[in-house]
């Protein structure tokens, strides 16, 4: 009966060789292929330290008015600037402003990347079944798969830093805009596709002028979703090196200082929800256009 | 006869795995439900052939399931036949290469839609001048031929409108005017007007009917309504389960239908307004003093005879009397006829 009560497995030696071997070949790897990877990002990271610096060093009440300008470009909504102007103040007021300037930097970079790479790929999933099928079942991998997971072999490749950090953001965030923008694509009206085809338009043609204007609305909340997602990151991100917000956090966590938990904690909410409003907002003016009613 | 502007010849559409296969199974005689039932493909098209002479409306109608709707899209390829030809100016559209087809389609061949399918996040100018941006016209060229068009069809001051902000009605118009932009010779004409009230399509009847006399036009027109199809086509195809039960004038649709489906679809047609009295004539002449030309319909000829206050009429052609009519010739012609004396057709 001892097939029975214990479930048959490997035996701890052979367990333990598989993992040895997978573990050194990782690390044969990254040994060989560690610095010309580091090296291919270092534009990357150069660019990341500057905008970082830039967001930092600039005073800050100039930095304010940018933050205000771009929340009424945005959102057209004086609540909502209003909002904002309070949010950053308030922020400044209890010394954590180099630490959420350094945060809107990362999730700037990480936003900006995870568009990058998700909309092309998104636009290829929509024109491929096959390619669907493949990469669905990987978003949900990156969507799922406990970060910490995927922290190991990032730091194991690129050592701790802003690079490795961004990464594992965008690991996180990038699903939801690939998702999106698949979709989006998908549930363009094939009559309107139809007479686009009807008068000659070209495939480079239909993508301009008929699907991505029409997939935007959906586009654009995976745009919100994925900068929700890059915020939710922020504290595991400082766990491997990342500044900012998540700093504090780490350090309240493992302190158990709740009043600097939870100030840190509330300014990345603040900066959540007004990414929210304005991307929202922003997303809801694209659209104003399916609007009915007669001689605006 | 006008010259031929668009060739139709041999063609089948079967949806399913191997169409190609079954076409042999469909010359043979299998029909749309043997072939549905045994071999699980669908007949969309069966031998298909059509002339369409050059600047006329051609009307194609049946029901829907007819095939009519499949039979337009192939006309641009938007739909790939399972065999057969189509001509279009001698130029076979099966034969082109992908660009080449852009092209016709782009220059040759523009399209109306029943649903309209206009971008909705573009003003109805945008919109109209769509196929014209398509082409690479500079973008002030574009609106000024844009703002031609939507003139033309009554929609000026809704330049900077949404589609979304207009009714059916004029966002069909927008339709129109973005077909005719592009200034092709062939308009593909989709139940064009099938989605719109019956009011709504009569108006748009008289703009297309205004526009054709104006610009001559090859129009293919699909309809499934009789009524549609005689106000405005030249020449009518009636197709059932894909195969073309008849061709011909409205006349002759009206006064010989090839077979019951045909005779069902024109029992409840106002024939008074579509026959003319050239169709109803005798021969002979008559001095009553009242003279018809052959092309005027029973519906305006029957109130001029009244009020002339006489029973018979000479049916004129330039200048020349051609027969006679009679009041009880007339009566008789928009009567459902029982038996007809020229080809002796007995039908209830």
């Amino acid at each position: 009966m001892e097939f029975l009560d214990k479930f048959p497995d490997l035996g701890r030696t052979t367990l333990r060789d598989i993992k040895k071997s997978i573990d050194f070949a990782f690390r044969e790897f990254s040994n060989q292929y560690g610095e010309a990877i580091e090296g291919f990002f270092d534009p990357l990271l150069y660019f990341m330290v500057w905008f970082e610096k830039l967001l930092t060093n600039a005073p800050w009440p100039l930095m304010i008015l940018i933050f205000a300008a771009l929340a009424w470009l945005g959102a057209r909504s004086i609540p909502i600037v209003i909002g904002t102007i309070v949010s950053f103040v308030a922020i400044g007021v209890f010394g954590m402003w180099e630490d959420t300037m350094a945060t809107v930097a990362i999730i700037s970079v990480a936003t900006f990347v995870c568009i990058g790479l998700g909309i092309p790929l998104g636009i290829l999933m929509s024109r491929s079944n096959r390619l669907q099928a493949v990469v669905t079942p990987v978003l949900d991998v990156m969507q799922t798969i406990p970060s910490f997971v995927y922290l190991i072999p990032v730091v194991m490749l690129l050592g701790i830093g802003k690079v490795p950090g961004l990464i594992a953001v965008c690991i996180y965030a990038v699903p939801p805009i690939v998702r999106l923008t698949n979709l989006g694509i998908r549930l363009v009206d094939k009559e309107v596709l139809e007479a686009a085809e009807a008068f000659g338009s070209s495939y480079r043609q239909k993508l301009l002028h008929v699907q991505i204007p029409l997939a935007l609305p959906n586009i654009f909340a995976g745009v919100n979703q994925t900068i929700m997602m890059a915020l939710a990151m922020v504290v595991i991100a400082s766990m491997i090196g990342v500044k900012g917000l998540g700093v504090p956090v780490l350090r309240a966590v493992s302190n158990q200082y709740l009043a600097l938990g939870l100030m840190n904690g509330l300014a990345i909410v603040a900066l959540a929800v007004i990414f929210d409003r304005v991307s929202q907002q922003y997303g809801k003016r694209l659209q104003k256009h399916r609007q009915g009613g007669h001689g605006v | 006869m006008s010259d031929i502007k668009v060739s139709i010849k041999n063609l089948y559409k079967i949806f399913g795995p191997n169409g190609k296969d079954m076409v042999q199974k469909v010359e043979d005689g299998a029909t749309k439900s043997s072939l549905q039932a045994e071999h699980g493909h669908v007949l969309g098209l069966s031998n298909v052939n059509i002339d369409i002479p050059a600047r006329r409306i051609q009307v194609i109608m049946g029901l829907s399931g007819s095939g009519k709707s499949t039979l337009i899209r192939h006309l641009n390829r938007l739909i790939e036949p399972t065999s057969g030809e189509i001509l279009v100016d001698g130029e076979d559209v099966l034969a082109m290469s992908d660009v080449e087809l852009r092209n016709f389609r782009r220059n040759k061949m523009s399209m109306v839609f029943q649903k309209f399918a206009l971008l909705p996040h573009r003003t109805v100018i945008d919109n109209v001048g769509y196929g014209l941006q398509i082409k690479g016209t500079d973008k002030a060229e574009m609106n000024e031929r844009s703002q031609k068009w939507i003139d033309r069809v009554g929609l000026s001051g809704f330049e900077n409108n949404y589609p979304a902000q207009l009714s059916g009605g004029m966002q069909q118009r927008v339709g129109l005017a973005r077909a005719l932009a592009t200034d092709a010779e062939i308009l593909l004409m989709d139940e064009a007007f099938s989605a719109l009230d019956p009011l709504i399509r009569n108006d748009m009847q008289d703009i297309l009917l205004d526009l054709q006399e104006e610009l001559h036009k090859t129009i293919i027109f699909i309809t499934h309504d009789l009524d549609e199809a005689l106000n405005i086509g030249d020449n009518i195809v009636i197709l059932r389960d894909g195969a073309v039960i008849q061709q011909g004038s409205p006349q002759e649709i009206v006064l010989n239908p090839a077979d019951d489906y045909v005779r069902d679809f024109i029992k409840d047609i106002n024939r008074a307004r579509v026959l003319d009295v050239s169709s109803v004539m005798g021969p002979g002449s008559t001095d009553s003093g009242l003279e018809l030309a052959s092309d005027v319909i029973l519906e305006l000829a029957m109130p001029a005879m009244i009020e002339a206050d006489v029973t018979q009429a000479n049916v004129m052609r330039d200048g020349a009397v051609i027969g006679m009519v009679t009041l009880a010739e007339m009566i008789g012609g928009i009567t459902r006829p029982v038996t007809k004396a020229e080809d002796q057709v007995t039908y209830r």
